[in-house]
């Protein structure tokens, strides 16, 4: 197969984003909205959505504001409900690892969920000598509609025709991207477990249940790989 | 200086590994694991959505998420598309809600 040029992996990024957007436009006028709600000033929520760049953790700080929490809780939530990026961090920096440095801090900028469950798919097929380019695509297309539709929600405030359960199209796209990382029984085990123990441990704040369970879930994967790889010689790719 | 400093922390925990981290020193068991984080992280996100109603369990057929969940499921499975899964699960939960 040959490498697709530059601009055709941006452009087929922000393509597949466009599905996304159907969850992440909603979110983002229902955080500016909330924000104003609660009190926080509008140059303050665009700003959430500028620099933290993170639906969850900033829903939460927002909110904390509004209750009159202390600076250094709201920052230490922050960085609670933001752990999970780790993992992504992790899981990607293979692929990145032969790249310049800036492309690294600028993937790394726009390294959200959406993101992730993009790249996660992409880095599955085809060739992957230009696909951080398709990552830049995906992840700017977030990046704007993030930003603009937060600067709606803070302008259209609470007035909000908001009936249709667009909210569930989020957690439909990230099932979507979980088909293809289903490729043999570790994976499978790592993906049941995973999903299990987030709904046992769904009680925990801060999306700490996501957290363990997703550690706990790439151990359990790795134990299936181990045994299933004694059983047999036929080695999972 | 909540968005500021929350920005940071936030930047520094995506960067982490990307940048921070020398992959070469991270151990082997380590690195061999990194396959299972996209499976583990993206069921272990859409589950709960599926499966727990304000906190709690919901395993029954009036719990309309769940019902869209499977719906949308067997089309990811048979077609592979973003956009039949989404069109589908979410067609089916309005579907669902006006019965």
């Amino acid at each position: 197969m040959t490498a697709s040029p530059p601009h055709k992996e941006f452009l087929a990024g922000v393509r597949d984003q466009l599905p996304l957007l159907l969850g992440v436009v909603p979110f983002g006028l229902i955080f500016g909205a909330l924000a104003i709600s609660a009190g926080v000033p509008p140059l303050a929520a665009q700003g959430f959505s500028l620099v933290i760049f993170a639906g969850s953790a900033q829903f939460i700080a927002a909110t904390m504001v509004g209750s009159g929490a202390l600076p250094g809780v709201i920052v230490f939530t922050i960085l609670i409900v933001n752990l999970r990026h780790a993992l992504y961090s992790a899981s990607l920096a293979p692929h990145l690892a032969h790249l310049p440095r800036r492309w690294k801090l600028a993937l790394s900028w726009l390294l959200t969920d959406e993101a992730f469950a993009m790249a996660s798919a992409r880095y599955r097929r085809g060739d992957l000598s230009q696909a951080h380019w398709y990552l830049l695509g995906t992840g700017m297309t977030l990046w704007a509609s993030w930003q603009v539709s937060t600067s709606l929600g803070i302008a259209l405030g609470t007035r909000l025709p908001e009936k249709l359960p667009l909210d569930f199209a989020l957690p439909l796209t990230f099932l979507a991207l979980l088909r293809p990382n289903l490729v043999d029984l570790p994976s499978w085990a790592a993906a049941a477990a995973g999903g299990l123990l987030a709904v046992l441990l769904g009680g925990l704040p801060f999306k700490l249940g996501l957290v363990l369970a997703s550690l706990a879930a790439v151990g359990i994967g790795l134990a299936v790989q181990r045994l299933s790889s004694r059983g047999d010689a036929s080695e999972s790719v | 200086m909540v968005v500021a400093l929350g920005g940071l922390a936030t930047y520094l925990i995506r960067l982490s590994f990307i940048a921070l981290i020398p992959h070469e020193r991270l151990p082997a068991a380590f690195r061999e694991g990194l396959r299972f984080i996209p499976p583990a992280v993206l069921s272990a996100i859409v589950l709960p959505e599926l499966v727990l109603r304000d906190g709690a369990l919901a395993l029954s057929l009036d719990n309309h998420r769940l019902l869209a969940g499977v719906v949308a499921a067997l089309v990811a499975w048979r077609t592979r598309s973003t956009w039949l899964t989404i069109g589908a699960g979410l067609l089916a939960l309005i579907l669902l809600s006006l019965l």
